[in-house]
């Protein structure tokens, strides 16, 4: 992977957006495995309706993974600091969600600070955050 | 009302094992085609000791535990009211498959919004591998809705 340096990276820059395949109950199954997150509510409609949620729907950290993809599709794992998210909304089964980064400050140290999000086809936003990056 | 005497309990440390196989799984699961990810000699090439774990793995090791829930049994949460409000990392060593990680969680705060319609907890787990080398630690704040 070619990794930008800090010199060539300027506030404002964004990352190549990533959209991710529709979110269906089998990707819900295979996250709820893989991650151990086996709470029902995100695999086991009868419990999302008792709960009072008319479905399922994605687990929080499933849409994090992906603006991890973005990230790591960006610059190598090792060069990240810091990765946080707020969970602003449910995203529901069969969304298809599209990642988007851009640079919001350059710091002391080759760190650059990047505004992220993941919104669903309707452009509603699901995760918002930032992250940390040093860059050689 | 969640009892706020918890805040500063400290878990045991737990151990547990990076499983390539699960590694590939969650790759697998959330579309990374990104080879570090899923093949060995790729991660080795790349310097790393095996299959990279992907930045949010350490919540996946934290879940390992025999009762993944444990702060939701120990705070006496209705798990079907739990929703997880921010998550954040901070990165030390990376985390790769074989190695033995360490964790720590500490209940760091507990509080309530909205006349009590809304309780939040927040959790730190700290990561130490084989090595003793800092892999790492996160914080997750979680929301309790009780619905008027």
């Amino acid at each position: 992977m070619s990794m930008p340096t800090f010199a060539e990276i300027n506030v404002g820059d964004a990352l190549t957006p990533l959209t991710t395949k529709e979110i269906t109950r089998t990707t819900l199954a295979l996250f709820a495995g893989a991650s151990g997150d086996h709470n029902p509510i995100h695999i086991d409609i009868d419990f999302a309706k008792r709960a009072g949620m008319p479905d399922v729907f994605a687990h929080g950290m499933l849409n994090m993974a992906y603006l991890g993809r973005l990230l790591t599709g960006w610059v190598p794992q090792s060069a990240l600091r810091e990765f946080t998210t707020r969970f602003v909304a449910i995203a529901q089964v069969h969304a298809v969600i599209t990642c988007t980064g851009k640079v919001v400050e350059k710091r002391d140290g080759n760190l650059v600070a990047l505004e992220i999000e993941a919104s669903d086809q309707n452009g509603e936003v699901k995760l918002a955050g930032t992250a940390l990056i040093e860059l050689p | 009302m969640i009892d706020t005497s918890f805040i500063g309990h400290v878990t045991t440390p737990y151990q547990v094992t990076v499983e390539k196989g699960r590694l590939r799984d969650f790759a697998r699961a959330t579309g990374q085609s990104d080879r570090v990810y899923l093949d060995e000699a790729a991660a080795q090439a790349a310097g790393y000791r095996n299959l990279l774990a992907p930045p949010t793995y350490l919540f996946s090791l934290d879940l390992d535990r025999e009762d993944p829930f444990y702060f939701i049994t120990l705070l006496k949460i209705d798990i079907a009211k739990v929703l997880h409000g921010e998550q954040a990392f901070t990165y030390g060593a990376p985390i790769c498959a074989g190695d033995t990680i360490t964790l720590v969680s500490e209940v760091t705060d507990i509080y309530a919004k909205k006349g009590g319609a809304m309780e939040f907890v927040h959790l730190k787990t700290s990561a130490t591998n084989q090595l003793g080398e800092d892999a790492g630690s996160m914080t997750r704040t979680v929301i309790v809705r009780h619905p008027q």
